[in-house]
């Protein structure tokens, strides 16, 4: 029996806890980019045989959700998932209570997604297993900046020098902080586009060398990569925002795209919304790696749950 | 609460005492008898007996310090902080009067529960002085009955926690304060804009994906409100932790047209910024939040040059799982009562050089001007035999489980202090010995 944490307790999270990129040296993120080329759903490596993943679930998936559950089953561990409907959250179970419960039943690793910022830093720093942020409020979403990046160098050589242009709803979006973060320690130079109310000036103090346009137009011109973010209106609370003026200034179309360089990826991490932060022919055109970006999560997941467990070296 | 019924004296001999009302500052004995002082003189001239003497060489000895901004919680929120718990921290931080707040469960806002919070079997260890509602359960509606409060022992009106938003309430509250006296203390934060808001806006707020609360939606309640101060002669508007730059331009604007416009500050909002708020840590989260380091800057300057009042804790205890949650959802507020003192000697005086008669000014004199708390603040002879003794040189670390309160939701746990109360005396008698 796991001897039961005190309340306040240690600190730090575990070695092989992934919660934000920001904390995430260079050389680990390419090391797990290394790794992910390695690893293939179709060729599982028993490598976690025996090993428990939970899946903890607070806030509605697809992509992440499913993904985690086909890598680590990949990788020959069990997985179990814990929705917020249905467990004993619904009746008033702590965020801290629910981790020691699922500590004793015998998790090996947790994977979070939660509605608030910083959930998963508050459940790390209370037990004794690696916890991976799946998204956690505003704040980052780290596995899909490193699917992101891992997409990104599927067609590019190296993403040192990189235009990257974020375009969308950046204030709400744990996307941008994460892409943020890892292209900015990867030497990209990135440019972010949005109107005030979805793009406070603030953004750029997040990293060095940061650069805000208010036009979509020149934020594009010449970009390799155009990453285009949802707007989050469940996150608006309370904020307005004219739809059809955020569509006619910011909806990634053909005509917007095509300033791009003729060889620029267009990536969105999902779910789209056609007809609003970008037309149906740009979400299916020859460039978009949309698809693409969900099929590499499996393999970045992989990477991510073997290193939490002590398969990859770091 | 009542000390001093029987005859009881007291001698403090061979410390300095900084008394800035009477504007003493040197070498004194200090002899309390019958709950009150009954004298101030250089040292070895006091030739009455005393039953107790008290060796306070290499000490200050001040008036006893007031703290005009606590939550005591009672009544109905026992399970944080009682109003006996309470005092008890309250005397072990040198504070030999409290004003509690009236957002408990039910709001004070009504006579009878202010008598309630009064009464002996409390368990008060310091003074306490009841600030009621201003609206009926606060909420922001009805103005309470000023008069019978005030009767029953009040000593202002405020929906603390919540602002008075109306401008027609809190003009209409202003102008009962002019025909009464009686001073409304503001929460000033405009919530239409700081919904879901769990710390400052800026770049700490944006890189923890947190919403941020506005510096402008302080000031902008604080701007108005002088405004409507200014309209009615004699209304008196005090400002609770005030915490923004901008907020001091509308005061110094106040205090220049003569309104009688005071406000205080908190020791985490001088101590600390929005970028020391550690990762996620609710022990860091209040309500205003810690603001830039620019706004601590201006607090400094404003706290050094007299447009600050008073320094007030606002000691908001709450239970762990209140505050060990995700950091949005955690209840806003520290405890703050213990560390007060240490904090106002090391930041204010050790760093930023600020006199410790300033200081004692703004825990004494100062809060006691606030709310006319008579015969307090000071240890002119006739005054209150309320007395705080303490080692501005003793180096310490604080420790939040040893501290009196119920709760230690303090973002100074293991904190190395300068300055250490040593003795609290309340109505003559000795309430905390260091």
């Amino acid at each position: 029996m796991p001897a039961r944490a005190p309340l306040v307790a240690k600190r730090s999270a575990v070695r092989g806890s992934l919660l934000g990129i920001e904390g995430l040296p260079a050389n680990e993120i390419s090391q797990l980019l290394e790794a992910a080329t390695k690893m293939n759903p179709l060729k599982p490596r028993p490598v976690l045989r025996g090993r428990r993943v939970i899946l903890l679930f607070y806030e509605p998936s697809t992509r992440t959700r499913t993904s985690f559950e086909i890598a680590a089953k990949a990788l020959g561990a069990t997985t179990s998932l814990v929705l917020a409907s249905g467990s004993s959250i619904e009746k008033g179970e702590s965020l801290i209570d629910t981790g020691y419960t699922l500590r004793a039943v015998g998790a090996d690793a947790i994977v979070i997604r939660h509605p608030h910022s910083g959930a998963p830093h508050l459940m790390a720093s209370h037990l004794d297993i690696p916890v991976i942020n799946a998204g956690d409020g505003m704040h980052e979403h780290p596995t899909q900046a490193l699917l992101d990046a891992y997409t990104i160098l599927r067609h590019k050589k190296k993403i040192l020098g990189l235009e990257v242009t974020i375009v969308g709803d950046i204030y709400h979006s744990r996307v941008a902080r994460s892409a943020i973060h890892l292209l900015s320690k990867s030497g990209a130079k990135v440019t972010l586009c949005g109107p005030h109310e979805l793009l406070p000036e603030l953004a750029t103090t997040l990293v060095d060398g940061l650069k805000i346009s208010r036009s979509c137009e020149e934020a594009v011109r010449g970009a390799d990569v155009v990453m285009v973010l949802r707007v989050q209106r469940e996150r608006f609370s309370g904020l307005k925002l004219s739809l059809p003026d955020y569509i006619s200034r910011y909806q990634m179309t053909m005509a917007r795209l095509r300033l791009a360089k003729p060889d620029a990826l267009l990536m969105h991490p999902g779910p789209i919304i056609r007809g609003l932060e970008l037309t149906w022919e740009v979400a299916d055109c020859p460039q978009s790696v949309i698809v693409e970006e969900v099929h590499n999560g499996v393999p970045v997941r992989m990477a991510v749950l073997a290193r939490a467990l002590g398969k990859i070296r770091n | 609460m009542k000390h001093g019924s029987q005859s009881h004296s007291i001698l403090i001999h061979g410390g300095r005492v900084i008394d800035p009302l009477a504007r003493m500052d040197g070498l004194m004995d200090v002899l309390l008898r019958d709950g009150q002082v009954a004298e101030v003189a250089p040292p070895n001239k006091i030739r009455a007996g005393a039953e107790e003497k008290i060796d306070a060489r290499g000490l200050i000895v001040a008036p006893g310090f007031i703290d005009l901004h606590v939550h005591l919680r009672e009544p109905g929120q026992g399970y944080k902080e009682t109003i006996a718990s309470g005092t008890a921290a309250a005397a072990a931080g040198g504070f030999t009067s409290v004003c509690c707040m009236p957002n408990t469960t039910p709001v004070l806002d009504s006579p009878e529960w202010v008598t309630w919070v009064r009464q002996p079997q409390r368990g008060a260890v310091v003074n306490v002085f009841p600030v009621a509602a201003a609206t009926q359960a606060s909420k922001g509606a009805v103005l309470t009955d000023f008069r019978a409060l005030q009767r029953a022992g009040a000593v202002a009106v405020s929906d603390d926690g919540k602002p008075i938003l109306s401008e027609t309430t809190m003009r209409e509250a202003l102008r009962t304060s002019a025909e009464i006296n009686f001073p409304v203390i503001q929460h000033a934060e405009d919530t239409r804009v700081t919904q879901n808001c769990s710390m400052n806006e800026g770049p700490s707020s944006f890189r923890l994906g947190l919403r941020g609360s506005s510096p402008a939606a302080e000031a902008s309640i604080v701007d108005r409100d002088v405004q409507l101060a200014q309209q009615f002669n004699g209304a008196r508007l005090h400002v609770a932790h005030l915490s923004t730059a901008e907020s001091l331009i509308a005061v110094r604007r106040g205090k220049r047209n003569r309104a009688r416009v005071t406000c205080e500050v908190t020791p985490h909002h001088f101590t600390l910024s929005d970028r020391d708020v550690r990762e996620y840590d609710a022990n860091f989260k209040m309500n205003p939040p810690l603001r830039s380091p620019e706004d601590r800057e201006a607090l400094m300057v404003a706290l050094a040059d007299g447009t600050v009042d008073a320094i007030a804790s606002d000691h908001a205890p709450h239970a762990q799982h209140e505050k060990i949650i995700e950091f949005e959802r955690a209840a806003f507020g520290v405890s703050g009562l213990e560390t007060a003192v240490p904090l106002a000697i090391s930041i204010l005086h050790m760093e930023s050089k600020i006199p410790l008669t300033r200081i004692v000014e703004l825990m004494t004199s100062g809060p006691a001007r606030v709310l006319d708390l008579r015969g307090r603040g000071t240890l002119l002879r006739g005054s209150h035999a309320d007395v705080t003794i303490f080692d501005p040189k003793k180096r310490w670390t604080f420790e939040a489980a040893k501290s009196r309160s119920k709760s230690h939701n303090t973002p100074f746990d293991g904190r190395q202090m300068t300055g250490k109360v040593v003795t609290t005396i309340v109505g003559g008698r000795v309430v905390f010995r260091g």
